[in-house]
Parts: C-alpha cells; sequence; structure tokens
C-alpha cells in the first residue's frame, strides 16, 4: 500500500509536468487547429533556459537562497521561451494560417528538427547534469515526499489557478474563446485575432518554460532532445484528456504520469511508453474525442 | 512613367526609418533569443562540474544577422517585389508559359536514362572504388527515400489520411527480412515479396481500429504505434536482439546465380575475374532499388486510375461525399493503408539487406517525419514533385557531409554533419513558406473526354483524416 | 396532371412508418410516416427547422433513426429495410441516392471524375476488386468505357459536357448542382433523394433543373424525393407533397390540395386561417413562399 502510494505520488509529479506542456498543445489546437509539434523542443528550451541561468547566478552569487535562484529561472526562462515562440509563430506559422492544413504541420515539424539541432550545435551534444537544487525530504511512515514533488505540485496548482483565471474571467480569455469558437465573427466583433494568436502561443511557452524548469530540478539534467519524448507525451496527454479543452490537458498529463509510474513500478520500466500509447490508442478507438473533449457531430 | 515612379521615391525615407525600425526590432529580438543559448557556452571542465562561458563575438553575429536581414528585407527586398508584381498586374502580364521546353516535355524519359547510366558514368569518373560513395550515398539513399515517399504518398497524398508512424511498416519490412533470413536461411527474392505481405498485413491490424478516428486524432495514434513498434523491438531482446539490433544480415544475390559474399565460390567479382570491392553490390543494389521505384510508381500510375484509386483521392476530398455513392470508406482506407504499407516493407527488405543491420535506431519518429515532409513538399499526390523533394533534401543534407573546404572557411573543428539536421529543418520551413503546396501543386485527371487539363492546386482538398 | 399519375402507378418504393428522431432532449421528427410512390416526384416541404433534412438523413443511413421502420421496395419487388443499414450499404444494395443542401462535390476532381467515382461499386467488381485490373485481365477495359459513356450521357443531361474535363470547383454554383445530380444519377438509383436542389439558382437554372427532373422521372423510372424552399418548383413538377412541421407531418396529398390546406397556410404564415387566403394566393404567383 505504501509502494503504490509513493508511486502514486511520483505519477502526480510527473504527470503536472506533462500537463503544463499539455495546456500549450490544446491552446494553440484549439485556437488554430495546429499541432504544434515545436511545443516539445520549447519546453526543451525552457529547461536550458533555466540551466544556463542557474549556472549564471551560481558563479555569481555562491550563497543564493534556492528560492530566489528558482524564481529568477523560471522567470527567465519564461521570458525566452515566450521570445521564441512568439517569433516563430510570426516567422513560421502565420503566413500560412488559412492555407492548406498540412502545411503548418510540416513546418511545426521542421521548427522542431531546427530548435533541437540548435540547441546540440549551440550547446554541445552531451547531457547536462546540474547539482540537486533542492534536497529536502519529508517521511511520512514508510513513504518519502522530496521537497521538489511538493514544489512541483504546488507550482503547478498556482499556475493553473491563475491560468484558469485567465481564460474563464478576463477580456483577454473572451477573446481567446471568441476566436476558437469561429476566428472571422471574433475579428468582425473586434477582437485582434493575429494579437489573440500571438499571445495564445506566449502563454504556451511560458507553461512549458516553467514544466522545463521543473523537469531539471526533478532530474538534474538537460539534454539537446530532451524535448521529443516528454513533448510526444504531453501531446498524447492533450489528446487523451479531449484535445481543445483546458481541463482535459491536465487530466490526461496526470493520467499519462500516473500510467507511466505505476506500469513501471508494478509491470517494466522498459515497457511503460509501450503501455502509455496503447493506452491512448485504446481511449481514442472507444472515444474518439478524448475523456473531456467535445464530441464531433458530424455535419451532413 | 516618371509618374508611377514618383510615389515610390517620395516614400523612401517612410520606408527607410521603418526599416530603421524594424531592423532594431528584430536585432534585440534576436539578442534577447539568442543571448542564453549562444551568447553562453556551458561545457565541463576537468572535475566534471558543469560551467559556462561568454560567447560574445558569436551572439553579436547573430544579432548583427537579424538586424541586417531584417533591414534589408523591409527596406529593399518586400518593396522591390511588390513594385514587380506591381508592374507585371500592370503590364497584365499572366506567366503562361505555354511552349514547354524539350527538357520539359520529355522529362520523365531523361531521367530515366540518366538514372540507368548513372552507376557506369560515375565508375568512369571515379573508378570502382571511388564510385561507392557517390552510388550509395547519392544513388540509393536517396532512391530509398523516393521509394518510401512514393509508399506513402499512397496514405497521405492520395487518401488523405494523415499517418504520422509511417516508419513502423519500413522496420516490419527490415525486421522480417534480417529475421526470416537469419532463422530460415531464406533469400532476398524470396523475402521481399514477403516482407511487403507482412508490413501490408500489419497495416491492415493497425489500420482496422484507427481508420474509424478523424483528424488529427488519426495522425496521434498512428504516431503512437509507430513508437509502440519501435520501443517493443528495443525491448524484446530475446528475438530483435534489443538496441544493439541484428547484424550480419544475408547480403541479396543476383537471383542465387552470382553471391556477393566474400567466401562463396559464385562470388561476383571473383566469377568474372575482377578484384575485390563491395562497389559491385552497391552498384547491384542502386538497379534492384531503382526497379523497386519503378514497380511502386508503375503500380500507383495503374491504381490512380482504377476504381480504387478515384475512390482514395474522393476520399480525400469529401468523405461523406462518398458514402452516399455507395463507397465503403472503411475498405478503401484499408487498401490505401495496406498498399502503402507494403511498398514501405519492400523498402525495409531492401534496407536490411543494403546494411547488412538493422536496429531500432534507424526507425525512429524523425524518419516518418522526414519522409512525410518529403510527400507534403513535394506536391501531394505528384510523383514527381516528390522524386524531387527527396533529391533536393536528402540529397542535399548528404552533400553537405562531403563539403570538405567548409573546414577551410570556418576552421578545422568544424563539422558540416552537425549542421545536416539543422538545416533540413530550416529547408522544411522555407520552402514550406514559399510553396505551401509543394514543388508540384496541380494534379494530373486519371480520365479525360476531350483533353487532359491538370488541376490547379487550390482546388484540390488534403483530407481530414 | 396529378391525378392522372396518382392512378398510374400505384406501387409505393418508399414507406415511412412512425419514424421518430431524437437529439437529445430535442424531438427532431416525431412519428412520421409518409410514402414515395414509384415513378412520382414526391415534395418534402415544411418551414426552417420542421425536420426535413433530418428525414432525409435517416432514409439514407447518416442518422440512426431512435424509432420506426423505413421500407424501400425496388423495382424487382426486393425489399430493404433502411433503418438496418449503414449509409453506404443503402446506396450500395437498397439503391437509394441523395445530394446535400450544401453542396459535396469532389472539387479536386475534374468533373468527368466524379461521375466515375459514382460508378466505383460497379467498377471494382469489373475489375476484379483491382486485381484483375492491374493485371489488365477481365471485363475492366470494356466496363471503364461503358462508365465513360454512362457519364457521357448523365453530362449531356446536365448540359456540362463542355465543362467535363475542368475541375468541378471550378464550376459556377448552378452547373454544381446540377453535377451533383448527375453524379447521383450514376449510382443508377431507384429513388434519388434532393435536399434542396434548387436553393440560390436564377429562374433560368431553376427551370433547367425542372427539365433534368422531370427528365429523370419520365425517361429512368427513377422515383424523386425531394427537400425545396422554393415554391414555384414544387408546385411545378412534383405530383405529391408532403408537408412537415416540427417534425410533424400536417399535410398529405397533391400540390393543389397542399396549397389549400389550412393547415399548411397557417404553418407558414402563421396567421388566422380567414386571413389567409388572399394572401396565399399572392405569394404563390410571386413564385416564392
Amino acid at each position: 500500500m505504501e509502494y503504490f502510494i509513493q508511486q502514486l505520488l511520483n505519477g502526480l509529479t510527473l504527470g503536472s509536468i506533462y500537463g503544463l506542456v499539455a495546456i500549450g498543445y490544446t491552446m494553440v489546437y484549439g485556437i488554430i487547429g495546429m499541432i504544434n509539434f515545436a511545443h516539445g523542443d520549447i519546453f526543451m528550451l525552457g529547461g536550458f533556459a533555466a540551466l544556463i541561468v542557474f549556472l549564471i547566478l551560481t558563479s555569481f552569487f555562491a550563497g543564493i537562497p534556492v528560492a530566489l535562484a528558482l524564481l529568477v529561472m523560471l522567470v527567465v526562462a519564461m521570458l525566452v521561451t515566450s521570445l521564441w515562440n512568439w517569433t516563430i509563430e510570426r516567422v513560421a506559422y502565420r503566413p500560412l494560417r488559412g492555407s492548406f492544413r498540412l502545411a503548418p504541420l510540416i513546418t511545426a515539424i521542421g521548427m522542431s528538427i531546427v530548435l533541437s539541432n540548435f540547441i546540440q550545435v549551440t550547446q554541445g551534444p552531451r547531457n547536462k547534469p546540474v547539482p540537486p537544487l533542492v534536497n529536502d525530504v519529508y517521511h511520512f511512515g514508510s513513504i518519502t515526499v522530496s521537497l521538489k514533488q511538493i514544489l512541483i505540485v504546488i507550482v503547478t496548482s498556482v499556475l493553473l489557478a491563475a491560468f484558469w483565471y485567465i481564460v474563464n474571467k478576463t477580456p483577454l480569455g473572451r477573446a481567446q474563446r471568441a476566436t476558437e469558437q469561429d476566428r472571422k465573427m471574433a475579428a468582425l466583433l473586434g477582437v485582434d485575432v493575429d494579437r489573440t494568436i500571438s499571445i495564445t502561443f506566449v502563454m504556451g511557452a511560458a507553461l512549458a518554460a516553467v514544466a522545463g524548469t521543473m523537469y531539471l530540478m526533478y532530474y538534474g539534467v538537460a539534454s539537446f532532445n530532451d524535448g521529443f519524448i516528454p513533448g510526444v507525451k504531453a501531446f498524447t496527454a492533450a489528446v487523451l484528456g479531449g484535445i481543445g479543452s483546458l481541463p482535459g490537458a491536465v487530466l490526461g498529463g496526470l493520467l499519462i504520469g500516473l500510467i507511466e509510474s505505476l506500469w513501471s513500478a508494478y509491470f517494466s520500466i522498459a515497457y511503460k511508453d509501450v503501455a502509455t500509447f496503447a493506452i491512448l490508442a485504446f481511449v481514442l478507438i472507444f472515444k474518439p474525442t478524448g475523456i473531456l473533449g467535445r464530441p464531433e457531430v458530424e455535419k451532413v | 512613367m516618371s509618374n508611377a515612379n514618383s510615389p515610390a521615391t517620395d516614400a523612401a525615407p517612410g520606408l527607410m526609418a521603418k526599416a530603421l525600425r524594424e531592423g532594431l526590432f528584430a536585432g534585440l529580438l534576436a539578442f534577447g533569443m539568442f543571448l542564453l543559448y549562444v551568447g553562453v557556452e556551458t561545457y565541463q571542465n576537468i572535475d566534471n562540474a558543469l560551467v559556462w562561458r561568454m560567447r560574445w563575438g558569436l551572439l553579436a553575429v547573430f544579432v548583427a544577422i537579424a538586424a541586417v536581414g531584417r533591414f534589408l528585407v523591409v527596406g529593399f527586398i518586400r518593396p522591390n517585389i511588390d513594385r514587380r508584381k506591381l508592374s507585371k498586374a500592370k503590364a497584365g502580364l499572366l506567366e503562361v508559359s505555354e511552349d514547354k521546353g524539350f527538357f520539359h516535355r520529355h522529362f520523365l524519359k531523361i531521367a530515366m536514362i540518366a538514372l540507368v547510366l548513372y552507376p557506369p558514368v560515375i565508375v568512369t569518373l571515379y573508378g570502382v572504388q571511388g564510385s561507392l560513395k557517390f552510388v550509395d550515398n547519392f544513388g540509393i539513399q536517396i532512391l530509398i527515400y523516393v521509394m518510401l515517399a512514393w509508399g506513402l504518398n499512397v496514405v497521405v497524398g492520395l487518401a488523405g489520411l494523415l499517418d504520422l508512424g509511417y516508419v513502423a511498416f519500413y522496420a516490419v519490412g527490415a525486421y522480417s527480412y534480417a529475421l526470416l533470413s537469419d532463422h530460415f536461411g531464406l533469400s532476398f527474392w524470396v523475402l521481399l515479396p514477403m516482407a511487403g505481405i507482412l508490413a501490408a498485413f500489419w497495416g491492415i491490424i493497425l489500420g482496422f481500429p484507427v481508420l474509424r478516428l478523424r483528424g488529427d486524432y488519426l495522425a496521434i495514434v498512428t504516431l503512437a504505434f509507430g513508437e509502440i513498434i519501435r520501443l517493443v523491438l528495443m525491448n524484446w531482446s530475446e528475438v530483435t536482439g534489443g538496441t544493439a539490433g541484428i547484424s550480419g544480415v544475408a547480403k541479396a544475390s543476383i537471383f542465387g546465380i552470382y553471391s556477393f559474399d566474400v567466401g562463396a565460390s559464385n562470388n561476383f567479382a571473383k566469377s568474372f575475374g575482377l578484384p575485390m570491392s563491395s562497389a559491385y553490390y552497391k552498384i547491384f543494389l542502386f538497379y534492384v532499388i531503382l526497379a523497386l521505384c519503378l514497380i511502386t510508381a508503375y503500380v500507383t500510375i495503374r491504381l490512380r486510375r482504377m476504381p480504387i484509386g478515384r475512390a482514395w483521392e474522393a476520399l480525400r476530398e469529401d468523405e461523406i461525399a462518398c458514402r452516399s455513392l455507395g463507397i465503403d470508406t472503411v475498405k478503401t482506407k484499408l487498401t490505401a493503408f495496406a498498399i502503402g504499407a507494403m511498398f514501405g516493407g519492400f523498402a525495409g527488405s531492401f534496407f536490411a539487406a543494403r546494411q547488412g543491420f538493422v536496429s531500432p535506431e534507424s526507425f525512429v519518429f524523425l524518419e516518418s517525419a522526414v519522409i512525410l515532409a518529403i510527400v507534403v513538399l513535394g506536391g501531394m499526390g505528384s510523383l514527381t514533385g516528390i522524386a524531387i523533394a527527396a533529391v533536393v533534401m536528402i540529397g542535399g543534407t548528404e552533400a553537405l557531409r562531403e563539403m570538405e573546404f567548409l573546414k577551410h572557411i570556418f576552421g578545422p573543428d568544424f563539422t558540416p554533419e552537425l549542421y545536416r539536421m539543422l538545416l533540413f529543418g530550416l529547408a522544411m520551413v522555407v520552402v514550406m513558406l514559399f510553396k505551401p503546396r509543394g514543388f508540384v501543386g496541380s494534379r494530373e485527371p486519371t480520365a479525360f473526354l476531350k483533353e487532359r487539363k491538370s488541376v490547379s492546386g487550390s482546388f484540390t482538398k488534403e483530407g481530414h483524416g | 396532371m396529378t391525378s392522372a399519375n396518382e392512378t398510374m402507378t400505384s406501387d409505393t418504393i418508399l414507406k415511412v412508418e412512425h419514424l421518430s428522431m431524437r437529439f437529445g432532449g430535442l424531438m427532431a421528427i416525431n412519428d412520421l410516416s409518409l410514402e414515395v410512390k414509384r415513378g412520382e416526384i414526391t415534395a418534402l416541404i415544411g418551414p426552417n427547422g420542421a425536420g426535413k433534412t433530418t428525414v432525409f438523413n435517416c432514409i439514407t443511413g447518416f442518422y440512426k433513426p431512435t424509432m420506426g421502420m423505413i421500407t424501400l421496395r425496388q423495382k424487382a419487388g426486393k425489399e430493404f429495410l433502411l433503418e438496418r443499414l449503414t449509409d453506404f450499404e443503402i446506396t450500395k444494395h437498397a439503391k437509394v441516392a441523395r445530394t446535400f443542401q450544401n453542396i459535396r462535390l469532389f472539387s479536386g476532381l475534374t468533373v468527368l471524375e466524379n461521375l466515375l467515382v459514382a460508378q466505383h461499386n460497379k467498377l471494382m467488381k469489373a475489375s476484379g476488386y483491382t486485381v484483375m485490373g492491374l493485371i489488365g485481365l477481365g471485363s475492366y477495359k470494356r466496363e471503364a468505357e461503358a462508365s465513360i459513356e454512362l457519364a457521357r450521357h448523365w453530362l449531356e443531361r446536365a448540359d456540362l459536357t463542355d465543362r467535363a474535363d475542368d475541375p468541378a470547383g471550378d464550376l459556377p454554383y448552378g452547373a454544381q448542382r446540377r453535377l451533383e445530380i448527375a453524379r447521383a444519377m450514376c449510382t443508377g438509383p431507384e429513388l434519388l433523394c434532393l435536399d434542396e436542389p434548387a436553393a440560390g439558382l436564377n429562374p433560368r437554372e431553376s427551370l433547367a433543373l425542372n427539365t433534368l427532373l422531370n427528365g429523370i422521372r419520365d425517361e429512368t423510372g427513377t422515383s424523386i424525393l425531394l427537400i425545396e424552399h422554393d415554391m414555384s418548383v414544387v408546385m411545378e413538377i412534383s405530383d405529391h407533397v408532403v408537408v412537415l412541421e416540427y417534425g410533424q407531418k400536417i399535410s398529405d396529398g397533391n400540390p393543389d390540395h397542399v396549397k389549400n390546406d389550412p393547415k399548411v397556410i397557417a404553418a407558414y404564415l402563421g396567421v388566422e386561417d380567414d386571413e389567409v387566403e388572399e394572401v396565399i394566393a399572392e405569394e404563390l404567383d410571386g413564385g416564392t413562399l
């Protein structure tokens, strides 16, 4: 039982990270109907930004408090990845909006290749280890909870709450939802559609940067090809939860995290990703729009 | 004429200011984007600790390129293009190249002859041993991708089903050949069709549950299946050899008459009294893959003119209309999936015979992405366009390996190979931006009453599955 | 004219009995029964939202009805329960073809290709399910030529021969409507279901449509069921009219009968019955209701 709870906690932590990345996928898909394949690499860029900031900080201010260091890492990573995603949207996706549907998908895959190889070229192909930032561990009976895990879950929850507020309660969120429903009509009613889409990309990138920082903190290592597998899993999470649905993305992320950690614990680590993908396939075959997705009505 | 020019010159100061502003903005943006990744170098010191140092010079280069590039685009290149467009529109000239050149009209024949003559020409130019690189890296490598892309074209280009896990069928073909030749000693020529059939079989098994899915759901499930197959190959070590893969895969022979095994008594080079070289095998393989490509093209062209092929294209255009005409869309999709998979399987078994080695490394998602990119860049459905895209993208990146002279420019540490995929990705983006419908955007009709007119890309749809 | 037709063909091709279709809490069709006579043009009319297209979607298998029975009886006497078949089987086996309210053509295929796709099942069989055709055996070549001839025939009837090799998406609106009908006819249907074939047509195109539909009925014996708002089309060509309102049948009979049915007038105009007579007469003269 303790073992189970322990694995549940691990799964929840991992799931929070996937959920944060999944939101970026789901928002972009919701608003312009495009699979942003480069989003996983934006997540990777976020992790690298945090890593570099961490190195700079610790070399200048050796005794900097961990909380402050983390905060600076988060903020800088969010800013830098936002810049990247904003630029990528302007350069590679916006010109193709409303054109052939596969064209933006291909530029997104191209962008993904560019980003991971850009980091490989500029930062080197080897894994980058960082010393553990947060070491504290708490024991509850035989269950171990690390401060890292608590931090990850708290940061995720706070961000999700803030995010929920923005999407549901602010004019910006209203513009986003309107654009999602009907881009032309939204434009006619005075919504600046281009700006709204840009902001969506920026928001997605900021969340991905947080996830990237958390990932770095959790695993203590960054690599140029860290974007792909977590990216695919986060996208899987978005689809599993019902693409276009924000709560669905978070739910999907948590589910994927749980499946992964429980499968590794009880069956085999080697096949954990197989389990994830197989469950995705099963869910979609029986509920093709995902768990919380709106059913797609076939218009005849 | 002077009247027409005066507004342009009047606007110039404003334009320059705008160009300067935008250039400055681009520079700032580039500074923000590249400061951490380019400006800071992270590396491990002797103690294995991660440390950093600044690369101001390199950062300055990046920022300068962005700023100056943007300035030039806004200030000079874009107004120039606009002006040219405007004058063309004024003159009422539409670019119509009615008179196709000799080269254009006989493109296919010329390409065929060039391909057949390629190995002998290369051998005479570079000698037997010297031809190896050209025949293998440029010939066979490109043709494998041509074949894969033509196979995927059936699924994506004709039937409009977005398949992100095509490489799985390539893997099935490769492992089928490697395992069956290893365990049962069957020859390449027996296993080639078998690998294709097995891959098609897998296509049907995987396709059956997922083809009900629509749009991007299909894409993600095919991606998932592709990854599942790769992960199983990686982890099922008892059978597949795990990450190490299977080595010593048997070579293909010239229909059992001549062998390319060094020890065999009927070795090709020995039989003809030629000096030993692996180049003969590669030249033989070049003709094998060329023949396989031709079969793929022939079958695709034939199928397009048959009811099944028309049903695929109709499916891409409008699935509901297809059903209203009595077409069983599930069966139609399955045949497209199976035939696409079959070509993938053929290519896979060829790949295994050529490498003599298979491992899960060769069947990662990136391969699927590259093949899909070639199909889309070429122009969905167009065999010629796809072949051109394969030559440009694969040939281009292969050529980069050969650019030794770059070392003289950028110093001896410069490894062009490192930039191969970076440039590949950039090329994907750039080509799509300028040609969203690929190199050949139009579609050749499959039947006609009076004259064959190609259909402009603006009418064809890309499917939603 | 209409009464003569009724006595001539008393044979029923389609019988809808107690059909109901529920979407969540909405009863789109409620206990609807109607009949379509063989060799006639039957019109299904009613105000917007009356459930006409839903009836079509139930007949052609795009929706599974909540309740009810839809029987199709072919000329040869074979009967099909349409609510048990899926959409493509209805066209393939029961020989019911349809068009769509918002035209669904294969816009990237040429006009001719659109008509060839419609002959898919016949050609598949002739090509030995592709295998024989691929190696050049069997009757495929002959059948392929015959299919082009059939396409040519319908192109002529729809006045589209000149545009045969152009992409379907390039045709003007009225031609697209005619092409969709020609395409449906290429499946060789016994019952042709047309969803607002005259919508968006100008008077001349509307007239050409009437001729086409009358021709289809008289020459091929295909029965036609159509949804239409354009009363000039309805009154001119239909032998039989069924009026729906809120998913229920409110009137059923020949055009003259329906035209004078007070329930119909009330449904369309929503006014007291005695005020209606003159208004309706005016509207009908104007051609639309």
